[in-house]
């Protein structure tokens, strides 16, 4: 198991290091990289300043030394807008997404997993029929106008729901969150639902297909063969063998509906980091974009490792390190 | 073993009549009736795509025939000009919302397809390559591809256009990366499993050379699980289209897609005039069901899995 | 429940699948006894229905499937008029069965020990560990060595044959009257079948269990089976107490099956075949399934062949029978 881990571990760290080099890349040497750097009003005296300031008239691969020592002291530039280091910006926005992405993703879960499970059991039947329909349904509606929809219907019609901006928050561990208070839940119950949509759809798609296979299969039979109740057939023998593929899934997902949250973000105005980026790539405020990006690669990476680590360790069948005695 | 002396002659029973497999493939797909109305739809989407200069009441990119004192007309309102219904109403510009649906229908699905079309390409090539020249190459283009993979569309298409800016092309291009890796993994592992299978060997043996036996034995079957993929993808193309270019990263001003012309409108969403956005939404959802529809009914008759 | 009445008696039993392409018989009037502690053997090639009887018995069937006819009375009650929850407690308690793929009918994510007391618990109201010492108790009757290690392991941990031991073990857990094997060990080495073989019937033996061993392994059936049934397209087409029929085989396709057992031949003969190939189950009619590779047929097999008794404890079913 340690081995595994030490393994995936360096090959995550490696992935980190290259994608660095990619933003570095695409961020200096692509175009012109004082006008990248630079914000865009300053003069020439300025640029040539900036210029030898930030050692862009130094070969290549040391700026990029440069760059990485920065990154990794946490120095990603200043913002051009705000004028506080980049990083900065990020982080302290960073628990709204998450706040959001988490939400959003334990309602996907609490639903669809029950939803997908019921379609996976009786495909032919209203129900079953009626699920597998709503998820093509929520896996087609584009989030941004299933936003929209839900402002006009919430917001402009019933006037039951603000249409932006997050609630009150308190402090938890240090961090501010809004989930605790009414006035909170007022405000993250569109966003969450709107960015639940599509991920409750591929739950739902997901569970269906991997209860119709598990169904089909020989243990399933034998598992009826031995009388077992028709609750315990399902809840332990069918569950425990889609869970694993589900958990992976979900573990991954999570990833994307953290990027994804940029959409729902800029429709609810809700001041998170995909608010930020966008923001800062309509202003050009190019360092925040960079601190964005790497903040949201390392957290990908992270997550893609926790998920390969934790797969291991849910599926008894693959082996980890001692060989198996099977033969 | 006794010789059968006396034998009458048996009736020979005449074998069931074979279909071809793409009648029993049409036949199958036209079991569902939702896939079907859902073909239904999308043909119907397509051709009006393709009509759009002829059906579209209004050139709206013409500014000679707008007429701004028509702007934000609900839908049914007449213009106070040329006395014309605008079906859907009309946006700030006074542009008639059903032209605008026409035309950014056209330009949305083009850029999917194309996208589609060419990551397809791209894809293609690589997983065939990967697949049958195994080694370097093999671990090379797949590693690539799952990395790439494990990051969300959205990001890179994201980290794209922070990079290169606005425009058509760029757009393509960011879609196009976005999607070759599902392609070149779908192949990759169809591919493998078919250059296994014993007519490999022997054309092997036949000495064919390699691309012939890439391109005549390998890929014919590698195609179904590769249609299911590229129907799905064209419905994704659109939509992250649209998602892009509502962020106003998209395409330009001068060639609204629905996302656009839905970006368009949501200034005025609050103020209750929700037609701007909400129809081109509608047809956006039309198109992306539609397509979905058919990708789910394709791929449960294509995999061999589910069949009894 | 009458002591006179058989273990298991099916009379007339038809199960259909009712598919897109067209109704496939798979069991096709299907009539047979099994008596206590006696071993009678389905026999068959793939397709011929023999596994689908075994399920039909078991009230396993799945649709398209569906028994559409027929009577299964186990120690004379008829299994018909249970609803599903009272045939349901019969499974796994009074009928058990074993599946051929022990891989695939133990559940690869789930440890040994929750999956045998499980089975006790679903039919006897007693503890965990009580159900746990039972489990313990039967696999050491099956001969796998420290069972309480095995206990905590999983599925992919065994080797072929302790995983059928397993699968063996379990369905003697709740002391079944009636087992049902399904060619328990054709995905078995050949000196791993003879030792399960072997310790099946020393089991039935013991427990005064009957079992109904389903093979398309003529050579298994002769060293084990008290009675044979043979089974070609859905239909019995001879059975009765194995000696008789093995010695005297009157049906072409029971003389042709034993004729095609490699250890008959004197070595250097070629092997005999039979020839043609099984038909689709779809193009099947009323007259003898057989009679397109049958050396013996005649215009007669067109029609439906009766079932005749040619001996008191012997069922046939054909018009042209070698003597």
């Amino acid at each position: 198991m340690l081995a595994f881990t030490l393994r995936r571990l360096g090959q995550s760290l490696l992935v980190l290091v290259v994608m660095s080099f990619l933003v570095f890349v695409g961020v200096y040497a692509i175009g012109n990289p004082v006008e990248l750097l630079v914000n865009p009003q300053a003069d020439e005296v300025e640029r040539l300043r900036a210029t030898a300031a930030l050692g862009l008239d130094k070969p290549f691969l040391e700026q990029y030394a440069t760059f990485l020592r920065g990154a990794l002291h946490g120095d990603l530039g200043r913002s051009f807008v705000y004028n506080v280091p980049a990083i900065q910006l990020i982080l302290d926005k960073l628990p709204a997404t998450l706040e959001l992405a988490g939400a959003a993703m334990l309602v996907a879960m609490a639903l669809g997993i029950p939803l997908g499970l019921v379609a996976g059991l009786k495909p032919t039947s209203w129900i079953g029929r009626t699920i597998m329909a709503g998820s093509i349904l929520g896996f087609s509606l584009p989030t941004f106008w299933v936003g929209l929809v839900l402002i006009m219907l919430f917001s402009v019609h019933l006037g039951w729901l603000p249409p932006n901006g997050r609630g009150q928050t308190v402090v938890l561990l240090g961090v501010p969150v809004s989930f605790l208070t009414l006035d909170g839940l007022r405000h993250l119950a569109m966003p969450a639902a709107n960015l639940a949509i599509f991920k409750l759809s591929l739950l739902v798609r997901l569970t269906r297909a991997g209860t119709r296979e598990a169904l089909l299969q020989d243990y399933v039979k034998f598992a009826r063969a031995k009388g077992l109740p028709p609750r315990r057939v399902i809840g332990v023998h069918v569950l425990k063998n889609i869970m694993i593929p589900i958990v992976t899934v979900i573990g991954l997902e999570l990833g994307s509906v953290i990027a994804f949250a940029v959409v729902t973000e800029s429709i609810f105005a809700w001041p998170g980091s995909g608010k930020l980026l966008i923001d800062s790539i309509n202003q050009l405020d190019r360092p925040v974009i960079v601190a964005y990006l790497l903040v949201t690669v390392t957290i990908f990476i992270a997550i893609n490792f926790v998920v390969d680590v934790l797969y291991s360790a849910l599926d008894p069948r693959v082996s980890l390190g001692a060989a198996a005695s099977a033969h | 073993m006794n010789s059968a002396a006396g034998d009458t002659p048996l009736v020979t029973e005449a074998p069931a009549a074979a279909r071809s497999p793409w009648r029993r493939f049409a036949s199958e797909f036209a079991e569902s009736r939702i896939a079907m109305a859902g073909l239904l739809l999308l043909a119907a989407i397509v051709v009006v795509a393709i009509a759009a200069p002829w059906l579209s009441p209004q050139n709206p990119y013409d500014l000679a025939q707008l007429d701004v004192l028509d702007s934000k007309l609900a839908p049914g309102e007449h213009s106070s000009s040329t006395g014309k219904p605008y079906w859907l109403g009309t946006d700030d510009q006074g542009r008639d919302m059903l032209s605008g649906i026409f035309y950014g229908l056209r330009i949305s699905l083009s850029v999917g397809i194309a996208s589609t079309a060419i990551a397809l390409a791209i894809g293609l090539v690589l997983g065939l390559a990967a697949a049958y020249f195994e080694g370097w190459v093999d671990t090379a283009i797949m590693r690539v591809a799952d990395i790439q993979l494990s990051f969300p569309a959205i990001l890179i298409a994201l980290i794209l256009l922070a990079m290169m800016g606005q425009g058509t092309g760029k757009i393509i291009a960011a879609l196009v990366t976005v999607q070759w890796a599902y392609y070149a993994r779908t192949v990759r592992s169809a591919a493998l499993v078919e250059r296994r299978k014993e007519y490999i060997e022997a054309a092997r043996a036949l000495a064919l050379s390699q691309p012939r036996i890439l391109f005549r034995h390998l890929l014919p079957n590698c195609l179904p699980p590769l249609i299911v993929v590229a129907t799905v993808q064209v419905a994704h193309a659109i939509s992250l289209e649209a998602t892009l270019s509502f962020l106003g990263l998209g395409l330009p001003i001068t060639e609204p897609s629905l996302g656009l012309l839905i970006a368009n409108g949501f200034q005025y969403l609050l103020s209750g005039k929700y037609w701007i956005s909400f129809y081109p939404g509608l047809a956006l959802l039309a198109t992306i069901v539609s397509i979905n529809l058919v990708a789910d009914q394709l791929r449960d008759v294509l995999n061999p899995r589910l069949k009894r | 429940m009458s002591d006179s009445a058989p273990l298991l008696e099916v009379e007339g039993l038809r199960m259909h699948f009712f598919t897109r392409e067209g109704v496939v018989k798979a069991v096709d009037d299907v009539s047979f006894r099994v008596e206590r502690g006696r071993v009678l053997g389905l026999v068959g090639e793939s397709g011929s229905g023999k596994s689908m009887t075994g399920y039909s018995v078991m009230g396993l069937v799945d649709p398209p499937g569906r028994v559409v006819a027929g009577r299964i009375a186990l120690g004379g009650m008829d299994l018909a008029s249970l609803d599903e929850k009272a045939r349901r407690k019969l499974r796994g308690g009074r009928i058990a069965m074993i599946f051929q793929d022990p891989m695939m009918t133990l559940n690869p994510v789930l440890r040994i020990d929750t999956q045998m007391v499980e089975a006790v618990l679903a039919h006897q109201p007693v503890s965990r560990a009580s159900a746990l010492q039972r489990s313990r108790e039967a696999l050491e009757r099956v001969g796998i060595p420290s069972p309480d290690e095995r206990l905590r392991s999983y599925p992919h941990e065994f080797s072929g044959g302790m995983r059928q031991r397993v699968a063996i073990a379990i369905a003697m857990l709740n002391r079944p009257d009636l087992i049902i094997a399904d060619e328990p060990t054709t995905a078995l080495d050949v000196t791993v079948q003879g030792q399960i073989l072997s310790e099946m019937q020393a089991l039935c033996r013991e427990t005064g269990a009957g079992l109904i061993w389903i093979t398309h392994d003529l050579s298994v059936i002769a060293g084990l089976a008290d009675d044979v049934c043979v089974m070609y397209a859905g239909r019995i087409v001879e059975s009765g107490p194995v000696d008789e029929v093995l010695d005297r085989p009157m049906h072409p396709y029971t003389r042709a099956l034993i004729d095609s057992v490699p250890s008959r031949n004197t070595p250097g003969r070629p092997l005999a075949q039979i020839r043609g190939m099984a038909p689709s189950p779809l193009a099947l009619d009323e007259g003898c399934a057989f009679r397109e590779r049958c050396a013996r047929a005649i215009d007669a097999c067109r029609a439906a062949p009766p079932v005749g008794s040619p001996s008191a404890r012997r069922t046939l079913r054909c018009v042209n029978p070698a003597a």
